[in-house]
């Protein structure tokens, strides 16, 4: 089912939590919001599924307005970051109870709910209370509970994270699966990239209740649409260097001088961001985008890290293993064309 | 057992010493009384005090029961506890889910007066109820005996602050499963808070059982009253025979002193709970 909204606000007092959101999400995708921690992708999740009122703006599940529909009548399945099983009930009951309230008889219910828990993989579980269930068999049940009534819309409210490491990793292959099983149309609150990245058709990326970009993950990471899309994906994080336009190149705060095809459409004296990925940097004799010193060297086994100092700044840049440079070395430095950006200063708007 | 004795410190000894003590202080007059029930009028009234009856004849019981209808008395003091219990019970758990999870203009004003309430002595309530009941026509009746401890501000207190501790995401899974506030009162927050309202229960039910001033001023009938205040009238009425107020009470404290031994967890979870209540 396709969910469209539009103009989407949510103000409580005067803190404004979203703010003119718009999006599309296609029918029986899996999609990631990301966005740092209070930037509204919870309060957007929660207006989705009708928990919370929507102050303006509207939302459409394919051609239904449902804005003022209360969340019973929506169609969606919602899991909790604590999972919100019942402690009283076993998973049986759990995952039964949707239908109970809808008062399917109990055999049917019973039926349906052991279906549901095969498909989640906890059908040898099901006397158990919530108590006596790991966070990962928890999170099947929950989603299970979501699933028996066969929702519009799953939504998942951070399901990862109070799962450890190894499990988060089981855990988001396990929600991919069930999704493309069920074709249910899905969307997840994140604030893990990596998590986002992969497991994800699309995704929406906030900043301070503004959506910043919808695309694909790797569209993502390889066309930011700002500086705070360059700035928020990726591990280690993207170098950010500012400098001003003269004569066609980019002069770096502190005089290092970068050639660079992409300056060429700015304008004479504008101040921009030079915002470059680790690996798009090479520490190399032949080319040479600008010259740089190395500061500082970690060896990582198949790479080695290095920070070179450009100007003012220190970036990181991974340089292969079998090359040897010294602290204070000058070294040529080259830049690829793919990870490397320039935004505007003021505006943060990409440039090139 | 060795390691135990090894650790027998001066200290430790002293707290023992202090707590056997104390214990004592708290059994002596349980032991008085029953050990009286079985006295003659003689021996009661010994100086030095006998601690222990010549024999255990019944004689005391059934001059006692002969003496006051106690059997009365005991189920006036049934239908009142169990009324009063019901009926609190069923009223503590609506207001505390509406003061706990519904959200209506002036709640916390409202609660805080309603705590505020807590602060009035029974002693001076008692004035405005009595003239509450008599306006109501139900004055020496068992109605009387009930209405005023249908609702109980320290009850919902306690239950208040258990329903808080219930996430308010479970409120909304049920929710959006489309759960009525009704049926989700009944079928998730109660029985999450069944170890709650058990202590609840069972202090609401030993006050009920042990009230005297209350039944005292509302019914004046014979035939009306409950046991704490039959006891008294009995004593009052009959003489100071001290050793059959002694069967007398001895019979009354039973029923609680089984309620006790079945119960004692949750009783003594549910006092260090309240803090208060003894």
């Amino acid at each position: 089912m396709k969910i469209t909204i539009q103009h989407l606000t949510k103000r409580f007092g005067a803190t404004t939590a979203v703010n003119d959101f718009s999006a599309e999400i296609q029918s029986g995708e899996l999609i990631a919001l990301l966005g740092p921690s209070g930037c509204g992708k919870s309060t957007m999740l929660n207006m989705i599924s009708g928990i919370l009122p929507v102050t303006e703006g509207k939302i459409f599940f394919d051609e239904e307005d449902v804005t003022d529909l209360s969340p019973e009548k929506r169609g969606i399945g919602l899991v909790f970051q604590n999972y919100a099983l019942y402690p009283h009930m076993t998973v049986l009951e759990n995952i039964a109870f949707p239908l109970e309230i809808k008062k399917v008889k109990r055999a049917e219910r019973e039926a349906k709910a052991k279906e549901m828990a095969k498909l989640v993989h906890v059908d040898m579980l099901l006397d158990r209370k919530p108590k006596q269930l790991s966070g990962g068999q928890q999170q099947r049940v929950a989603i299970a509970r979501a699933l028996i009534k066969n929702p519009r819309v799953l939504l998942l409210d951070e399901p990862l994270s109070n799962l450890d490491a190894r499990l988060r990793i089981e855990m988001r292959e396990e929600i991919r699966r069930i999704q493309t099983e069920t074709k249910v149309t899905t969307i997840f609150v994140t604030h893990d990239q990596e998590e986002a990245m992969s497991i994800s058709d699309h995704i929406v990326l906030m900043k301070d209740g503004f959506l910043q970009q919808v695309a694909q993950p790797q569209q993502l990471y390889d066309e930011p649409v700002n500086c705070f899309v360059a700035d928020f994906l990726g591990n280690p994080p993207i170098n950010k260097t500012h400098g001003v336009i003269q004569n066609g190149q980019l002069v770096l705060d502190g005089g290092c001088c970068v050639t660079l095809d992409k300056a060429a459409i700015c304008k004479e004296g504008q101040k921009v961001t030079l915002s470059m990925r680790a690996e798009a940097i090479t520490v190399d004799e032949n080319e040479k985008n600008a010259k740089g010193i190395i500061e500082e060297t970690y060896v990582m086994g198949k790479e080695v890290l290095a920070y070179v100092l450009l100007g003012d700044y220190k970036v990181r840049a991974y340089i292969p293993a079998e090359k040897e440079f010294t602290k204070g070395q000058k070294v040529n430095i080259g830049l690829k064309k793919r990870g490397v950006f320039l935004f505007d200063d003021e505006t943060g708007e990409r440039l090139a | 057992m060795k390691k135990a004795i090894h650790h027998f410190s001066f200290g430790k000894l002293m707290v023992y010493l202090f707590l056997i003590l104390g214990g004592i202080i708290m059994i002596f007059p349980f032991y008085w009384m029953i050990t009286g029930a079985f006295k003659t009028t003689l021996e009661i009234q010994m100086f030095p005090p006998r601690w222990w009856p010549a024999s255990f004849s019944l004689d005391n019981f059934k001059e006692a029961m002969r003496m006051a209808p106690f059997g009365i008395y005991f189920i006036n003091s049934v239908i009142a506890m169990v009324s009063c219990v019901t009926l609190c019970t069923l009223t503590t758990i609506l207001g505390s889910f509406a003061f706990s999870k519904l959200n209506f203009p002036g709640k916390h004003i409202l609660f805080g007066l309603l705590l505020g309430l807590m602060m009035v002595p029974f002693e001076m309530i008692v004035i405005t109820n009595y003239r509450t009941v008599i306006d109501l026509g139900v004055y020496n009746t068992t109605l009387a005996l009930i209405i005023p401890f249908t609702s109980s501000i320290f009850y919902m207190y306690i239950l208040k602050g258990f329903f808080d501790s219930i996430p308010d995401s479970l409120y909304q899974a049920a929710r959006v499963d489309g759960c009525s506030n009704w049926k989700y009162l009944w079928r998730v927050m109660v029985p999450i808070a069944r170890p709650s309202l058990v202590t609840i229960i069972l202090l609401n039910a030993i006050s009920c059982w042990n009230s005297f001033l209350w039944p005292m001023l509302a019914v004046v009938n014979r035939e009306l009253r409950t046991l704490p205040f039959g006891l008294y009238a009995f004593v009052s009425e009959g003489g100071a025979k001290t050793e059959l107020m002694m069967a007398a009470s001895t019979i009354i404290i039973i029923p609680m002193i089984i309620l006790f031994l079945f119960a004692r967890k949750q009783i003594v979870n549910g006092v260090a709970r309240g803090g208060i209540k003894g």
